[in-house]
């Protein structure tokens, strides 16, 4: 039998569900066995579910090249009601493809990480129970992630949304007995979720507004509905397309909800990598990026994006410079590259947005495995160095102010990270240089705002990240800790090897002049080849070269010493104060939002509940009343109703009954006259009637 | 001999209200109680008579199982009803039914 090209590409789109289906089960695995077969067992489980989700990823990639135009699979029916159907199918085109791929591999490279990882971490917290859970988490995350990129309508997507959400809350409260006051980092995962349901409340609103005028959820359906009526119902396009752009600004952390981002950094750091810089955060894009049609018929909504993009790459970029913990500025950079995302789906350059978006995948997962390390191997060198001195001193082993000399103590993270720094710097050949310079090709000949816009927060970006390398492994040891890290087993550096790897080879993905991406994605979402401008290019890498010979001039040539201020204090004053403080945003938020949220709160509680609900409302009105009525039943109304009913059907029973008694003679005669009289009726009933 | 059933269905009419006047104004229990037996037979000629009347059918041995049954029936009563007024001269001393009037209202 011949097997012809469709039916192979049929079979391969079959395996589709699996991609979901295999993370649930290792998490299911793990949570029924997990805590009796010990750590080895739930790492391999954990590893070898996502590991395959990978393959079933490379399979979908295999299966498209022989039918670009994707395919559809129908897995289940979900809700089916009139005209609304949400059916589990999977949209395995490109876009999703693409997604697939980059999530699960980026996921496969940090479990492998993980698992050496939270060996020590949950040693040095405290509680080695809690490392099958970490993993379950994991899993179940990397399932939800598949169902958001995958999912064929907007109900469906949405699920996936809220599950990664889900997943990020528990993952971020990991430790949730942790933290400032015992709380710190319960109250991170809070304020992401709610964070989030602020976003996702847009999310919601957009699909009922797009189920109420398109009359359907299916991605096809709604676009197609666009292409015809998108121009007659300009408004409400433009309406969808805000609400869809408030749960990205949500979910990918930009203007103004990103503030949960840096937060979300109480979690492990493998969390940080995974969830909180390579892929949850970039569902927002990947949901703009595959909404592009509605956003093509909204020119409103798409500026908008563009711009929060570009103002949140820069402010974000602003505040990083000014951050002493080493999670907290690779956090700030986050938001600051979603900004750059952001603001190239927002100027219609979603290939390059996508772009961007696999390639920072790839070096801040590193960057933040790679911090990761430097935090262990700073706390093994505190545990080291704290043995015969007082131990009773809180120390921080992310803050960067006690690092400095690591370069020799820990090589591999050192180079490692020294490559992602200079893949996120934008250093040619290294993978951010080709997707960072696309995004500000296309925006210099967008629009001026936004590439000017993004060019500085480009250079803040080159200039902490040299700040941050200088700080952390150049100078000598800023405390005991440092002086005493050790290098991490290669369970943990050999992803990060791999994952630097594609960080220098990652540009390759869309080299200007080949655009292999832009000819993948073609097929999916509306191209266009963004011209390599070598202008821009040039000055780009200019920026960053300056950029990082200012951080050398502050924190190279005489390096930080123990207790001295941020040079960078000295030269910009205030304003390094604001960096430092975040710009206040978290406190203006207190002053605008959650102040008067927390009075109106107490307001309802005291005065409307207990004063009015309960004092009034409850004990005088409802109490009096319930008392004066219950008074009345038992007195009148019980004595001169109820009592005379009983009593009347008394007296009439007494009355009839004295009455019939005569009947009762007691003499047999009469009984037989009745009965005869009786029998005479019924026959003459027979015989006349 | 062929007897009209008109004659049999008289006869047992006159048995029948010799009964019932004999139930209704006699005071001794045994005579109510032969008196009974009195319908009872009347009913019996009647069935008896309407058997004979359809002789060669195969219907008519109905009859006459009717007639065993209410014989037994009968006798059965008897020897209920019979009890009953035992007992009843033993505590009451009589079998007058007049004076047994002890359930009247």
């Amino acid at each position: 039998m011949l097997w012809s090209e469709a039916a192979q590409a049929e079979g391969l789109f079959l395996y589709a569900p699996w991609i979901v289906v295999l993370p649930v089960i290792g998490l299911i695995l793990n949570l029924l066995f997990g805590r009796r077969m010990g750590e080895r067992f739930v790492s391999i489980v954990a590893c070898s579910a996502v590991a395959s989700a990978f393959v079933i990823a490379v399979l979908q990639f295999l299966a498209l090249q022989g039918h670009p135009e994707g395919a559809t699979v129908h897995v289940a029916d979900w809700i089916t009601i009139g005209t609304l159907s949400a059916p589990w199918a999977l949209k395995i085109d490109t876009l999703s493809a693409t997604m697939m791929l980059m999530v699960t591999g980026v996921s496969t490279l940090i479990h492998i990480y993980a698992v050496g990882y939270m060996h020590e971490d949950v040693r040095f917290q405290g509680d080695p129970g809690r490392y099958t859970r970490f993993f379950v988490f994991f899993n179940l995350f990397v399932a939800a992630m598949m169902i958001l990129v995958t999912a064929d309508n907007y109900l469906m997507m949405f699920v996936g949304w809220e599950g990664v959400g889900l997943c990020s809350y528990l993952l971020i409260g990991f430790w949730y007995e942790k933290g400032e006051g015992g709380i710190g980092n319960a109250l991170a995962g809070k304020k992401a979720f709610i964070t989030n349901r602020i976003g996702d409340f847009g999310f919601l609103i957009a699909m009922f507004l797009i189920f109420g005028t398109a009359g359907s959820l299916q991605f096809d359906q709604v676009f197609h509905w666009v292409e015809g009526h998108g121009l007659a119902s300009a408004g409400v396009v433009t309406a969808i397309t805000l609400f869809l752009l408030l749960g990205a600004t949500g979910k990918s952390a930009q203007l103004p909800l990103y503030v949960w981002l840096p937060d979300a950094m109480a979690g492990p750091t493998p969390v940080s990598a995974l969830i909180h810089a390579a892929t949850m955060v970039t569902a927002g894009i990947y949901m703009i990026a595959r909404s592009g049609p509605l956003f093509e018929a909204a020119a409103f909504s798409s500026e908008l994006a563009a711009l929060i993009g570009a103002a949140t790459a820069l402010f974000a970029a602003s505040i990083a410079v000014g951050q002493y913990d080493i999670k907290r500025v690779l956090a700030y950079s986050t938001i600051s590259q979603l900004g750059f995302m952001m603001a190239a789906v927002g100027l219609g350059a979603y290939v390059a947005g996508m772009f961007h978006l696999v390639t920072h995948a790839f070096f801040k997962a590193l960057l933040f495995l790679s911090a990761g390390s430097v935090i262990q191997g700073v706390e093994h060198g505190h545990h080291h160095a704290a043995h015969g001195e007082e131990e009773g001193e809180h120390f921080d082993p992310n803050d960067m102010r006690n690092m400095g000399g690591l370069r020799t103590r820990m090589k591999v993270t050192f180079w490692v990270y020294l490559t992602g720094a200079l893949a996120l710097a934008g250093i040619p050949p290294l993978a951010g240089f080709f997707s960072k310079d696309e995004i500000l090709a296309d925006a210099s000949a967008e629009s001026t705002a936004v590439y000017i816009l993004l060019a500085v927060a480009a250079l803040f970006t080159a200039f902490y990240m040299g700040r941050q390398i200088l700080m952390v492994f150049f100078g000598k040891a800023r405390s005991d800790a440092a002086a005493h890290a050790r290098e991490n087993p290669p369970v943990m550096t050999v992803p990060l090897i791999v994952l630097a790897g594609l960080s220098i080879v990652g540009g390759a993905l869309n080299l200007p002049g080949v655009h292999t991406l832009t000819h993948w994605l073609e097929h999916t979402i509306h191209v266009h080849a963004s011209e390599f401008n070598l202008q821009v290019a040039l000055l780009s890498v200019i920026f960053a070269l300056l950029a990082i010979l200012a951080a050398w001039q502050l924190y190279g040539r005489k390096p930080l010493a123990k207790g001295q201020p941020d040079p960078l204090r000295r030269i910009l004053g205030p304003i390094f104060v604001g960096m430092e403080n975040k710009w206040w945003v978290d406190e203006l938020y207190g002053f605008l939002f959650i102040q008067p949220y927390v009075r109106l709160a107490h307001f309802l509680a005291e005065v409307i509940d207990w004063r009015f609900w309960h004092d009034w409302f409850h004990d005088s009105v409802l109490g009096r009343a319930f008392k004066i009525f219950t008074h009345w039943l038992a007195g009148p109304f019980d004595l001169q109703v109820i009592d005379a009913i009983a009593n009347g059907l008394g007296t009439l029973t007494q009355g009839a009954s004295a009455r019939l008694r005569v009947l009762q003679t007691g003499y047999v005669r009469n009984y037989a006259l009745a009965v005869l009289v009786g029998g005479l009726l019924a026959l003459s009933y027979f015989i006349f009637g | 001999m062929n007897i009209p059933p008109a004659y049999v269905l008289a006869l047992s009419g006159i048995l029948f209200a010799m009964g019932v006047l004999g139930v209704m104004i006699r005071r001794n229990a045994i005579v109510i109680f032969m008196s009974i037996e009195l319908m009872l037979n009347s009913a019996n000629l009647v069935l008896i008579g309407a058997a004979r009347a359809m002789a060669p059918a195969v219907e008519a041995l109905r009859g006459h199982v009717f007639v065993f049954f209410v014989i037994a029936v009968a006798a059965a009563e008897v020897a209920v009803g019979l009890a009953l007024i035992v007992a009843i001269f033993r505590t009451k001393g009589t079998i007058d039914v007049d004076e047994v009037s002890s359930l009247r209202g």
